[in-house]
């Protein structure tokens, strides 16, 4: 694996050594089971050498499973701490870091929306995967999940009907042409980018779970960097800023994983 | 017997009132961490923690993402996400699509623990309604490590357990009862 990670890296870029160890592996050995690799040396060949195979294989091992209002009693917090707050702001610009199929994204669009914030703001959906990104413009998921994203919706202190944001087509649900209006996708890596505009909140949930400890305190740099006093960061459920050198600097709000930045 | 470096429980449905019973005979003592990965409901993490807590002198937490794995320590796996074992003897967490219907997967743990902890690892299979944790059995054998389920004949569900004896070599089938007299044995 150590091989496959220093070919990404010279070959395309791509630097993968920061993550951790065992996810990735399972990942490179599902995707190598999956396409049915004849030898580790012709996956590797295929792997340098086909332009859409690597495509393929940066969208297998990282991982981009995502929901609408996953944990609804964090897109709670925003909807009745956060965004209120920033929403005295004359424009408010978000960064969601590892957007992935944009699940996330639409969410936070449909609560801006119901605040009556969405004109003023921003949202920079970004990941370092371009295929998600086409699909996350789309706007379009499926049918079969609009149960559970109602649900969620409702349970984060939704009162609409969750249907009226989405027109059926078939198996797939597509969301109003409005939602995606204040959204940018675009691609950017944490591990190699820098910042590249200040935020008044940045999301960044249940990515830095598969980055070691070294490249989590880097990220998290970078986050500070990017962030302005008083702004907020949110994390993933079981992620934290408690072990890094920037977390004097910020203060939690209860209970969920959303730390503001105070002045110094 | 060989040294035990961990020792990981998994378990489904029927499979509390197993640990319920079993945690207390486990001596404050006991020189390896043991790890427990539950299917369960998202989002009722604490009450888990609190509960298994009540009965044991063991400290019981539930695992954060990379955290050091220490010897005499009862982890619970969180709900909603797989739990991995990684080289350096932490634990890291993913967010991957289900297995099993799953997640966590306990045939993630075990896969993952058993390339780690080589032949010192212990895995034991409990009552449950589905398949997982069978292919991690395998892993845990083809590394060296223990394989260990339930007695069918005591579970609440018997398929978990039975379906590992079906596909898997195992080594010691355990009563309910027999359970914290060989986890003590390991020390």
């Amino acid at each position: 694996m150590e091989i496959l990670l220093s070919d990404l890296l010279e070959q395309y870029g791509y630097d993968f050594t920061g993550y951790s160890r065992a996810s990735l592996k399972r990942r490179i050995s599902r995707l190598y089971g999956l396409d049915k690799a004849l030898s580790f040396a012709e996956f590797r060949y295929r792997i340098n050498n086909d332009h859409g195979y690597f495509k393929r294989f940066v969208e297998q091992i990282t991982v981009n499973v995502t929901e609408m209002f996953r944990d609804p009693s964090f897109f709670k917090t925003l909807r009745d701490v956060v965004l209120p707050k920033l929403g005295t702001y004359p424009f408010i610009r978000i960064w969601l870091a590892g957007c992935s199929t944009g699940e996330e994204a639409y969410s936070i669009s449909i609560i801006l929306k119901e605040l009556n914030l969405l004109h003023k703001s921003l949202i920079y959906a970004t990941d370092l995967n371009p295929t998600v990104l086409e699909k996350a413009a789309q706007s379009m998921f499926a049918m079969s999940q609009m149960k559970q994203y109602s649900e969620n919706y409702i349970l984060s202190g939704g009162t609409k009907d969750f249907s009226s944001y989405y027109t059926a087509n078939y198996s797939l649900a597509k969301f109003d042409d409005e939602l995606k209006s204040k959204i940018i996708f675009s691609t950017h890596n944490l591990v190699s980018d820098h910042s590249f505009n200040e935020f008044q909140l940045i999301l960044c949930r249940n990515v830095l779970i598969y980055f070691d400890r070294d490249l989590q305190h880097k990220v998290l740099s970078l986050f500070d960097e990017s962030l302005e006093e008083l702004g907020y960061l949110a994390l993933g459920t079981k992620e934290t800023i408690n072990f890094s050198q920037i977390t004097d600097r910020y203060k939690r709000l209860q209970t969920e994983k959303i730390w503001r930045k105070v002045e110094v | 017997m060989k040294k035990c470096e961990a020792f990981i429980i998994g378990g489904s449905a029927g499979s509390l009132d197993v640990l319920l019973r079993l945690l207390p005979r486990i001596d404050a003592a006991i020189p390896f961490p043991i790890i427990i990965v539950i299917h369960r409901k998202h989002g009722s993490d604490s009450l888990l923690t609190d509960l298994l807590s009540s009965r044991t002198k063991l400290i019981v937490k539930e695992v954060d993402e990379k955290e050091n794995i220490v010897a005499g320590t009862v982890y619970i796996a969180p709900s909603d996400y797989h739990l991995l074992i990684e080289r350096d003897n932490t634990f890291s967490l993913d967010y991957s699509e289900k297995i099993n219907y799953s997640r966590p997967a306990i045939d993630v743990t075990f896969q993952t623990a058993a390339e780690v902890y080589k032949s010192n690892l212990y895995c034991l299979l409990l009552s449950g309604s589905n398949s997982d944790g069978v292919n991690g059995l395998k892993s845990v054998q083809l590394w060296g490590g223990k394989t260990l389920i339930q007695d069918p004949a005591s579970a609440q569900v018997a398929y978990m357990p039975a379906q590992a004896k079906l596909h898997v070599k195992i080594d010691h089938i355990l009563g309910i009862e027999d359970m914290g007299d060989f986890i003590n044995l390991l020390a």
